[in-house]
């Protein structure tokens, strides 16, 4: 199922700008790849085929989405203003800014949603935070 | 139009990704923490100078026109609130580096502080109803991490409190925007601000302005909504809730002051002596909880909600002078509030507690400390050389002039309970001598002493140079209340009313 969907939730990346898909759809497809892996397997193997650090990709995306509005700026027009190659490229459809804002979209949802679902099903390791000055907390809120 | 508006919203949110990216050096997220905020202070002091004379700047995002699209608009008192904003932040996060312990650093505690930066500069900056709520959301999901980050349980007690009472304000807040919509038919600040002037329904208007009150006023903590806000703000770390006292509060008075004196303009006229009801409700009631509280921070959070009291008096007063009034007063506020968060968490970190009964001593210990916080609440009180007595001596004289003279001699009286409930701190912390020894305590580092004494600083400097203080929120006062020079600046002068239709034909 893993690379079907995947490849699905690029397929849906790529067609979202004027049609139903982009990059949120495409990035809840994703995430919903490795979540059946985690549901299936376990979030350990699943963890395993795909070694990548969630937190940190949903922070690449909201970088890489953010600076794709940046050449807007420099040109001296409103931030996000679009740019698009004159030709389209075959196969992948017409590039240009919006499409690669969501490509950061795409990275930020499945980084977002994938930890989430890695923290209800895993141990927590963000609480308790033992070292921390104040009190650790207590064990209901572990869970 | 100018493009590089945006500058103020892209430099935190490119900074916050950055900072988490790179959250394994902890020096790096500081150094980026430090310049994107330094960005923000310099773009900020740049409006300053600009926007007096040049009047609202607009930039329209991805170029869409603007009924359309989302509006940014930068007139006088935004660009007051990003300026200090951003220099608020930069002391908070300069008091971090010396007070925020390594564990919550790596759990993302400067990623944050930027993200909590990028809504508030976005919710200052944007013309957009619907992109407020947006921004608002952006910097309370920020204050939500920053109030639990650590866990312990008064921590997550607070934290609740203030998550739920918040959400409840966001609640409202959203209704708000709807019967907007459905009503005037659109959400830019500049088009509904036109409609709102030619559509007769005086009642659903009536309706819409309690329902913002009600949003923005459980922000702002004023009087019947105010239980979020002690109950929550002494148990994050002395650096969040300073922040949480510059900002978070005053974000809402400034929505106040934008959607009653730019959309609902007309209801000012109903809801002007119920705000100042409520005002002088808010500096009284708050003022006198402090008097039952036994801890530095949670009498400081009282004080907060009894400041409050007199931001809103100057829209309760309903003129361009008493916004004017009203923004020197919050400006004011703002800078020794957080002054005196600092400087009381640095005596609470001296100490190891908040309570004042075990505290005491410290004026012979820490005289330079001393000397602050007495400057501090003497800028608070409204002693004259200092900023706190410019702010309110205009407040009072607006409120004098149309007038208004029970709240004026409300005003006047909650500064002098004001006064005597700070003394109180002053005679604990200070001036009794401590039941312990007092020289074994750890004396108070530059890094803990600085950024309050700047502010202090500021504030005296604010007081003797008043001049151009006054003359610059006179002026933005008047941008504030000025709805057609708001609306030809955001849509052009035939307004915003002619570009939609042209665009709907």
């Amino acid at each position: 199922m893993m690379p079907l969907l995947m490849m699905l939730s690029i397929f849906m990346l790529l067609r979202g700008h004027n049609l139903p898909g982009g990059g949120f759809i495409g990035g809840l497809l994703a995430a919903s790849a490795i979540i059946l892996q985690i549901v299936a397997f376990g979030p350990k193997t699943a963890q395993r085929i795909l070694p990548v650090n969630y937190l940190l990709l949903a922070a690449f995306g909201i970088f890489f989405g953010a600076i794709w509005g940046l050449p807007a700026l420099f040109a001296g027009l409103p931030y996000m203003q679009a740019f698009w190659l004159p030709e389209p490229i075959p196969g992948v459809g017409k590039i240009g800014t919006p499409v690669l804002f969501d490509v950061g979209v795409y990275f930020t949802v499945i980084g977002v949603t994938t930890k989430i679902a890695l923290l209800l099903v895993e141990e927590p390791t963000i609480f308790p935070l033992p070292t921390m000055k104040s009190a650790p907390v207590e064990h209901e809120e572990g869970a | 139009m100018v493009f590089h508006l945006f500058l103020p919203i892209v430099s935190p949110l490119i900074g916050a990704a950055l900072a988490v990216l790179l959250n394994r050096l902890p020096l790096a997220s500081r150094l980026i923490a430090l310049l994107s905020t330094l960005i923000n202070l310099g773009y900020g002091l740049w409006l300053m100078v600009t926007v007096p004379a040049s009047g609202p700047l607009v930039a329209q995002a991805s170029g869409w026109l603007a009924p359309f699209g989302i509006s940014l608009v930068a007139d006088g008192m935004s660009a007051l609130m990003v300026m200090l904003a951003a220099l608020l932040m930069l002391t908070t996060i300069i008091y971090s580096f010396f007070s925020i312990d390594y564990e919550r650093e790596r759990h993302f505690y400067y990623p944050l502080l930027l993200l909590l930066l990028l809504g508030v500069s976005g919710a200052f900056l944007t013309g957009d109803l619907f992109n407020l709520y947006v921004w608002f959301e952006v910097l309370l999901v920020a204050s939500f991490g920053l109030i639990t980050l650590g866990g312990s349980r008064d921590q997550l007690e607070g934290g609740l409190k203030y998550v739920v009472l918040n959400l409840l304000g966001s609640t409202a807040f959203l209704f708000g925007c709807g019967l907007m919509y459905g009503f005037a038919g659109t959400l830019n600040m500049a088009h509904i601000a036109e409609r709102m002037a030619t559509l007769t329904n005086p009642g659903l208007q009536t309706v819409l302005a309690g329902v913002f009150l009600f949003a923005f006023g459980s922000k702002a903590a004023i009087v019947p909504l105010f239980f979020w806000l002690p109950s929550s703000y002494h148990t994050p770390p002395v650096a969040v809730t300073a922040i949480f006292s510059g900002l978070m509060t005053k974000i809402g008075v400034y929505s106040l002051y934008r959607v009653f004196g730019l959309l609902l303009q007309n209801e000012l006229a109903i809801y002007g002596p119920w705000l100042t009801l409520l005002a002088g409700l808010t500096m009284v009631i708050g003022v006198l909880g402090a008097v039952a509280q036994m801890n530095v921070r949670r009498i400081l959070s009282f004080h907060i909600i009894s400041q409050i009291g007199y931001s809103i008096m100057g829209i309760g007063l309903a003129s361009a002078a008493g916004l004017a009034a009203g923004l020197v007063f919050t400006a004011h506020v703002m800078i020794v509030k957080m002054a005196l968060f600092f400087i009381g968490g640095a005596a609470e970190q001296i100490n190891g507690t908040g309570d004042l009964k075990r505290m005491g001593g410290l004026a012979r210990r820490e005289p330079l400390l001393a000397l602050f916080w007495f400057l501090g609440i003497l800028s608070l009180a409204g002693i004259p050389p200092l900023s706190g007595f410019i702010g309110k001596l205009i407040l009072l004289q607006v409120g004098v002039s149309q007038q208004a003279y029970l709240i004026t001699a409300v005003a006047a009286a909650t500064s002098i309970l004001t006064f005597f409930s700070m003394l109180k701190i002053w005679n604990e912390v200070f001036w009794k001598k401590s039941y312990e020894d007092v020289s074994r305590l750890p004396r108070v580092r530059f890094g803990l002493l600085a950024p309050g004494a700047a502010l202090v600083i500021l504030s005296v400097a604010l007081g003797l140079l008043a001049g151009p203080l006054v003359e610059y929120n006179t002026i933005a006062g008047q941008q504030a209340f000025d709805r057609d020079a708001y609306i030809a600046a955001v849509c052009g002068v035939d307004g915003c009313e002619a570009v939609y239709q042209a665009a709907v034909r």
